[in-house]
């Protein structure tokens, strides 16, 4: 019995030793694969890391659910927001003829996009679930650009690993990697059932992401950035998610 | 201490030749400990989510602007959902989940190395699957009537698991973890879309959530049960075992 135990407790401490060399070598993989989330620091890094890792590894080109028409929820649901502001106001008075989306950073052409440029690009519409954090969720049809089309417009460079995006609200500001900034259900909204988007549910402009939660979709976006660091925004951890206690990614 | 522990009779016991011999292997008392820190943070952090929307709907979406299932008479920390309560909590969410979601991923890694490690030390099949014998009318009824009557445990019991909890802990290992971590991955966004199947067999994302509910109160239940079965079973005996390894009884008089 005590010899048995005491191989027991050598062969379970090597396979500890090779469990511990193991998890360095796969973080560096990890790190090489763009694997790591920028809020990896910290006491949940190791959750954030895992589940950011096992997600893009078995997600990356998979397409979020669509749903039929039949589908759509009665009433999209216009949640809680902070009060707009004077800029908002302004431009919501002027029926936002002046809304303006620039997009710069690592890309080849940097620009902006006034609403109707915007709508002038072949549009795409998805039927899919909007989840918050909370727990709710509804089903709405999106009408919008793919965001990749105007990336491409754009011309990223190679170099390219995020992209980040900002409200017209200065608190509300998020980023994405390239596979979700590419990915084709990734949108630049101005439509919502067949509808300008209302106000309520981030019109006249929100970045749509059906497969993350409902915070990455941020409302009224006016700027968006192409970078290779997440280092330089913020207090670097990625976007506003992170800095309020959330997490960057949320696919879960 | 130097207990002097006399040799159960029971068939699938464990016999004890000396003193040093213990009751639970270091792996599965390991692994028992990690899953109850494990269990305790996502019934924490679990709570404090359910807070920020204490209502439960069935299909696909459920919102304030829908009729839920069933809501829960607690406050919440949303201003949008309208709970009768005159104030709002204040938002737990962001270290709720980032200790929920982390809290998972070591219960989930925790609980394969225990199956992979049970089923091939032979833990599973001698410890847990009930004798052939133990599953006859006879028995079952004698145990649960002699639960029932708050009979107190045999000897032998103080080395092997009796046929309830055998079934027991095989009804929390293969049917309500395997639920509880189905319906959790449900509703995720992300991973719905590489696998779909797994939400629409549940009948939609809040019909997920709803039953990620229930299995948890479940587990809740059954955790409760635990302590009261081991409290009764000689709650420093069995703590013992548990932790450090050998067996006995309490010393302590009933």
């Amino acid at each position: 019995m005590r010899d048995l135990s005491r191989r027991r407790l050598i062969t379970s401490g090597l396979a500890a030793a090779a469990g511990v060399t193991s998890l360095g070598v796969a973080a560096r993989i990890a790190q090489r694969y763009g694997l790591v989330p920028p809020d990896h620091g910290g006491i949940y890094g190791l959750g954030e890391t895992l589940t950011y890792a096992s997600q893009r590894l078995l997600t990356r080109h998979s397409l979020a659910r669509e749903f039929s028409r039949s589908q759509i929820s009665k009433r999209p649901v216009p949640n809680e927001m902070p009060p707009l502001r004077e800029a908002f106001k302004r431009l919501q008075a002027g029926g936002f003829a002046d809304w303006r989306l620039s997009v710069d950073g690592m890309v080849a052409r940097p620009g902006t996009f006034s609403l109707a440029k915007l709508k002038s690009y072949p549009s795409r519409s998805q039927i899919t679930q909007l989840a918050c954090e909370e727990g709710w969720s509804y089903i709405a049809e999106w009408t919008g650009v793919p965001l990749s089309h105007v990336l491409e417009l754009a011309g990223i460079q190679p170099q390219a690993r995020y992209v980040v995006y900002f409200s017209i609200d200065p608190d509300w500001w998020e980023s994405i990697d390239m596979a979700d900034a590419l990915h084709p259900q990734t949108f630049i909204a101005y439509g919502l059932n067949g509808d300008e988007l209302p106000v309520g549910n981030g019109g006249p402009l929100r970045l749509r992401l059906p497969r993350q939660l409902g915070y990455k979709s941020v409302k009224f976006i006016t700027h968006m950035t192409v970078t290779d660091s997440l280092k330089g925004f913020g207090k670097g951890l990625g976007s506003a998610a992170p800095e309020a206690g959330y997490a960057w990614y949320a696919g879960i | 201490m130097g207990d002097s522990v006399s040799i159960p009779s029971a068939a699938s016991a464990t016999p004890a030749t000396t003193v040093a011999s213990r009751r639970h292997s270091a792996f599965v008392r390991v692994t028992h400990w990690i899953t109850t820190l494990c269990f305790i943070a996502l019934l924490v952090s679990g709570i404090e989510v359910v807070i920020s929307h204490p209502r439960f709907y069935w299909g696909e979406t459920g919102n304030v602007l829908t009729q839920p299932l069933f809501k829960l008479p607690i406050p919440s920390s949303r201003t949008l959902v309208p709970t009768g309560y005159g104030y709002v909590l204040p938002d737990q969410n962001g270290w709720s989940r980032a200790l929920h979601f982390q809290a998972a991923w070591v219960l989930v890694l925790t609980g394969l190395l225990y199956l992979i490690s049970g089923f091939f030390t032979g833990h599973l099949r001698k410890n847990l699957l009930p004798g052939k014998a133990d599953l006859s009318w006879r028995v079952l009824s004698t145990a649960i009537a002699d639960h029932l009557r708050f009979k107190r445990p045999s000897e032998a019991e103080a080395w092997s698991y009796n046929v309830l909890q055998r079934l027991a802990y095989l009804f929390v290992i293969f049917v309500l973890f395997p639920l509880v971590i189905w319906t959790g991955l449900a509703m995720s966004l992300a991973f719905v879309s590489a696998f779909p199947a797994t939400v629409t067999l549940l009948g939609g994302q809040q019909s997920a959530r709803t039953i990620h509910f229930f299995v948890s109160l479940f587990l809740v239940l059954f955790l409760l049960v635990h302590i009261v079965m081991v409290w009764f079973a000689g709650f420093r005996s069995r703590m013992r075992a548990m932790i450090t390894g050998p067996a006995g009884t309490d010393k302590e008089p009933t």
